[in-house]
């Protein structure tokens, strides 16, 4: 296997990770919802901590992306 | 076929610095440069919304509102987090969060929106791409040094070396502080990356992910048959979709940037 075609490999299955971290983001969403509908009167106090859920999933999304993109650009 | 698109196309090229005064090699080792430019036309229009808001009528305009609502959004969101003493951090948190908000909302304006002045001007041809200064690490990392620093700074002045007590948790075993003692340590050492990585990261990953689509267009347009301009079309309703999502985005990532840096604070100004 040649350099570039192991770098395409190497990318995508790095890129893995942001759909991992999709996961993680939904169900950070979801269950915020979830509750929310039980119990809409505590759910505007809980927007920061949502945020800080939604922020630390994202992250590892966005490190497998940055991953993937010094993979595919690395010479 | 691939090969031509491969050789026109390039969506990282978005992200080029390009001095817009002449090189670095003409002696001055200070160079003006398309980042530059677009920060000053940012910090123009922050300027320009603050004026507007800033007449403090009794009873508010539309635009003091706006303003308003801003500033007590920043002010709440301190004083939800940190407590009556976070009003003390207002400026810096909601510099960096107007600053972070204009810039990415300005990065995200279409190809063509200055090029008309690249035509009178020369010179300025490359100015005529909207640039999103959030999409450079540089930029990025230093607002997270920043606050970084302010919360060194805050929690050694007010609790000296008791500060060090943040990486130790009340009322671990001794053995079980072996090992959390490293982990906190590490996990408030990677705090101004992560916030310096996460803003950039996403500026980066949305404008690709805009200009793949976008060539995706030029290529479906220029491609023989029936399936080319079909696939065309279906890149242009997919991009205003991202393009709506990149504005939530951007949003998103300055508000996120602004109470990662409160909650930073507040266990700087309060320990845990």
């Amino acid at each position: 296997m040649d350099f570039a075609s192991a770098q395409v490999i190497g990318a995508g299955l790095a890129a893995i990770g942001v759909g991992a971290a999709a996961i993680g983001v939904g169900h950070v969403f979801g269950s915020f919802l979830e509750s929310a509908i039980r119990n809409p009167a505590a759910a505007d106090g809980q927007q920061g901590r949502l945020f800080i859920g939604f922020a630390a999933a994202e992250l590892l999304g966005l490190i497998a992306f940055a991953v993937a993109m010094i993979i595919l650009y690395a010479r | 076929m691939a090969t031509e698109a491969e050789a026109t196309i390039d969506p990282m090229h978005q992200f080029q610095i390009d001095s817009l005064t002449g090189s670095a090699l003409d002696g001055s080792p200070f160079a003006f440069t398309n980042s530059a430019f677009w920060m000053l036309i940012v910090l123009t229009a922050i300027y320009a919304f603050m004026l507007g808001g800033m007449k403090r009528q009794l009873v508010p305009g539309r635009w003091q509102m706006a303003v308003e609502g801003v500033t007590g959004f920043i002010t709440s969101m301190l004083t939800t987090n940190v407590g009556p003493e976070g009003r003390r951090y207002v400026p810096w948190v909601f510099t960096v969060f107007m600053f972070i908000l204009f810039a990415n909302l300005m990065g995200m304006m279409p190809f063509g929106v200055l090029t008309p002045i690249a035509d009178y001007v020369p010179g300025v041809g490359l100015v005529a791409h909207p640039f999103t200064i959030t999409s450079q690490f540089t930029v990025t990392g230093i607002m997270a040094i920043i606050s970084f620093a302010i919360v060194l700074g805050v929690g050694f002045w007010k609790h000296k070396l008791h500060f060090f007590s943040l990486f130790v948790p009340a009322n671990t075993p001794f053995l079980l502080k072996l090992l959390i003692v490293p982990i906190e340590f590490v996990s408030f050492m990677v705090r101004p990356f992560s916030l310096a990585l996460r803003l950039f990261v996403a500026m980066i990953a949305g404008h690709i992910l805009v200009k793949v689509f976008g060539s995706f267009i030029v290529s479906g347009l220029n491609a023989d048959g029936a399936m080319g301009p079909m696939i065309g079309l279906l890149s242009f309703v997919f991009i205003v979709g991202v393009s709506a999502l990149e504005l939530l985005v951007c949003a998103i990532q300055a508000y996120v940037f602004a109470l990662l840096t409160s909650l930073y604070i507040n266990d700087a100004v309060n320990l845990h």
